[in-house]
């Protein structure tokens, strides 16, 4: 079982919501995110997801597409995030690492080449934002037989047949898209997720985390009634583009914005916990 | 979804090429074209493919599409010939297709007026458009005031400054321009613009995108939307001609009015087919937007195709004097008839463009978009290749009179 499914099944078995919080690599710089990486852990994040900045990220809102210019123009490549990584592993072995981004980096360096080198630097799953099951049916086994998964999206707008089509395909977990948007707009519904998050679950035994519009520890408390994970990306990532190049303070502030989330959710989980003892 | 078949072509046609089974069921020309988008996207566009299909099958629908091509753009555009410029090349006599002469002053009405007979048809209530030189915003703006929608352009700010004109026709027009300030503020930062729009939007909202590039349908529904350039070409030519031409020439960005114009001569193998990139400073220098001459294949705005892109997969900045030409892909089809050999691509500098642009009208008084331009530039050196009684066909895509101030600029003057 990969390092992935590991910690998502073991705090599952715990009756615990996963805590994802992503960044985009190399914003501001080549040379934060490693630290900012390891201030993710500590202030309680269970998965990292790292986003691989990219020219025209037509999924993400303004936020994360500011900070994909920022990182390409200190100089951030695909190989570049992978040596992140690789240096993240040599003081952390244990918290999983999802890459995220769109195809044509990947695509440009080879996905055998990518899903080779990717697994040795230490990444555990790869979700490719642009990518369907139905254009590259190689993609999900090539990653897996580099011992990546292959984690998917579903949206608000997939069908029930479509759901399971994916999911057969799909490792690690399944990100659903909370709303009809891109990243880090709108707020969410609960009531609604929690209807989308059976139909997911009537496919497939895997983890279902939740991402794209969860901005308050609010947010965050309420999607962990319903699904297994969170993931806080735009949240993260206005504190790096406010506190600019002052690292220390782009670090406490990381940390504290994540804290915060990791109580709520926390205090939520403990309140389920009761409930089901009770 | 079925397998989408040839569209109706003129009596004497001749048929069965592979080419006119493209695209594949999935939206694939040869290796190229497909659907990469974000999840959120697939059921809006398997709609929009499903809605298309059937439309296309509806004789109700086709006739509708015919009567507003005819009344409300002016179909059919004429032929010209344009025997000074021919005397000047030297060989070959240089025919215009005039698709200047539709309304709006560009060959982007005629999918515009499709797409947004089809958005009526499926109920949606807003449009959404990307434009560049905003001929395409100006031409989405035209059909929404007509049919009552809600309009949305967006456009690089960049652009936007470069046709202040066309932004004012559109907010005449009653659209609203929203300036788009990521990534290079041009075309394909509009581009990613309106697909986030649309994503937030699914319900209500009909994306009209201006060229043969995006996820499936779009690269094959708007050729089959400009096909009509093409079919009306053909059959001129033997009217008037009693022959077809020996070469076809059209400017190339995205490759709407190209590809228009090569459809349905793809069958004629006789028929020389060149589609010109926009070769900015020139090649060499790298600032320019020729990807089909100087780019390689990868992933962008939902298709596969030619991009301009570095080592590292990251999409390049483009430059062109031409704003409709400033793009870093081009149309999947292109791609795939570039690579089995069925037409040429080459590449136009600026400065070539510019002196087409005069030529042209101040020789023929037919002042060409300078999208257009490119196209004149290239017929000219190929005319002057070829024997007098030989033809070459050129699409004059669009009128020059929103480039006004760039031309102005380049000469260094101000209006």
């Amino acid at each position: 079982m990969s390092r992935l499914a590991n910690r998502l099944g073991d705090l599952r078995a715990q009756g615990r919501t996963a805590l994802i919080p992503y960044v985009t690599a190399g914003d501001p710089a080549p040379d934060a995110t490693v630290g900012f990486m390891h201030a993710l852990v500590e202030a309680g994040a269970d998965v990292l997801e790292v986003g691989v900045p990219f020219s025209d990220p037509m999924a993400d809102g303004p936020v994360i597409q500011g900070a994909c210019e920022r990182a390409l123009a200190a100089g951030t490549s695909l190989s570049g995030v992978l040596d992140m990584v690789t240096e993240f592993r040599q003081r952390d072995n244990e918290t999983p690492i999802v890459l995220m981004g769109y195809l044509n980096p990947i695509d440009r360096l080879g996905l055998d080449v990518f899903a080779q080198r990717a697994s040795k630097a230490g990444v555990d799953g790869v979700l490719i934002v642009d990518m369907t099951a139905e254009e590259a049916p190689d993609v999900a086994p090539t990653l897996q037989s580099a011992g990546l998964d292959a984690v998917c999206l579903i949206a608000p707008t997939t069908g029930d047949e479509r759901i399971g089509k994916i999911c057969a395909n799909a490792g690690g977990f399944i990100y659903y898209v909370s709303f009809k948007g891109v990243t880090g707009s709108a707020s969410l519904d609960v009531s609604s997720l929690a209807a989308s998050i059976d139909r997911i679950r009537a496919k497939t035994e895997l983890p279902v985390a939740v991402g794209f519009g969860v901005s308050t520890p609010d947010n965050a408390a309420d999607v962990s009634r319903v699904a297994d994970a969170v993931v806080v990306g735009s949240a993260l990532v206005r504190q790096i583009a406010e506190h600019g190049a002052d690292r220390d303070a782009t670090q406490s502030a990381l940390r504290d914005t994540l804290s915060a989330m990791r109580r709520a959710i926390d205090e939520q989980d403990n309140t389920k916990g009761e409930a089901r003892r009770a | 979804m079925t397998k989408p078949e040839p569209q109706q072509l003129d009596p004497g046609t001749p048929l069965a090429h592979a080419w006119r089974n493209m695209p594949d069921v999935r939206g694939h020309f040869g290796p190229y074209g497909g659907r990469f988008v974000a999840e959120t996207l697939m059921a809006p566009l398997d709609e929009l493919a499903d809605a298309y299909e059937t439309a296309r099958n509806d004789p109700a629908f086709m006739a509708a599409l015919d009567k507003d091509l005819a009344d409300y753009v002016g179909r059919p555009t004429p032929i010209y010939h344009a025997e000074r410029l021919s005397k000047k090349a030297g060989g070959a006599q240089i025919w215009f297709k005039r698709e200047d002469l539709n309304h709006t002053g560009a060959h982007k009405i005629n999918n515009t007026i499709g797409q947004a007979l089809l958005a009526a048809r499926m109920g949606k209530t807003r449009i959404i458009a990307e434009t560049g030189a905003g001929q395409h915003g100006v031409a989405t703006a035209t059909v929404a005031a007509r049919l009552g929608l809600e309009c949305v352009v967006f456009m690089g700010s960049e652009d936007m400054r470069r046709q202040a004109t066309n932004v004012y026709r559109m907010r005449l027009l009653g659209a609203e321009v929203r300036p788009v300030e990521s990534g290079s503020k041009t075309l394909k930062d509009a581009m990613n613009e309106a697909l986030r729009d649309w994503v937030a939007h699914v319900d209500d909202t009909f994306y009209i995108i201006g060229t043969v590039a995006g996820p499936h349908p779009y690269p094959a529904m708007v050729r089959d939307f400009q096909a009509v350039i093409g079919r009306e070409s053909r059959r001129q030519m033997l009217e008037r001609l009693d022959r077809l031409p020996d070469a076809l020439v059209a400017c190339v960005g995205g490759g709407s009015n190209a590809i228009g114009m090569f459809y349905p001569f793809l069958d004629d193998e006789q028929v020389h087919i060149y589609g010109v990139e926009a070769g900015g400073d020139g090649l060499a220098t790298g600032r320019h937007a020729a990807p089909l001459s100087a780019g390689r294949s990868g992933v962008l705005h939902g298709n596969r195709t030619y991009l301009m892109q570095d080592d590292n997969g990251q999409i390049s900045g483009t430059h062109s004097v031409s704003a409709g030409l400033d793009y870093p892909g081009v149309g999947p089809e292109h791609s795939w008839l570039k690579d089995i050999g069925r037409a040429h691509y080459v590449d136009i500098t600026d400065t070539e463009a510019l002196e087409a642009f005069h030529e042209c009208t101040r020789i023929e008084g037919i002042m060409p978009a300078l999208e257009s331009a490119h196209a004149v530039a290239y017929a000219k050196k190929l005319a002057a290749t070829m024997r007098p009684d030989q033809v070459v066909l050129v699409n004059m895509s669009g009128r020059g009179d929103k480039d006004m101030s760039s031309v102005a600029e380049a000469a260094g003057e101000s209006l």
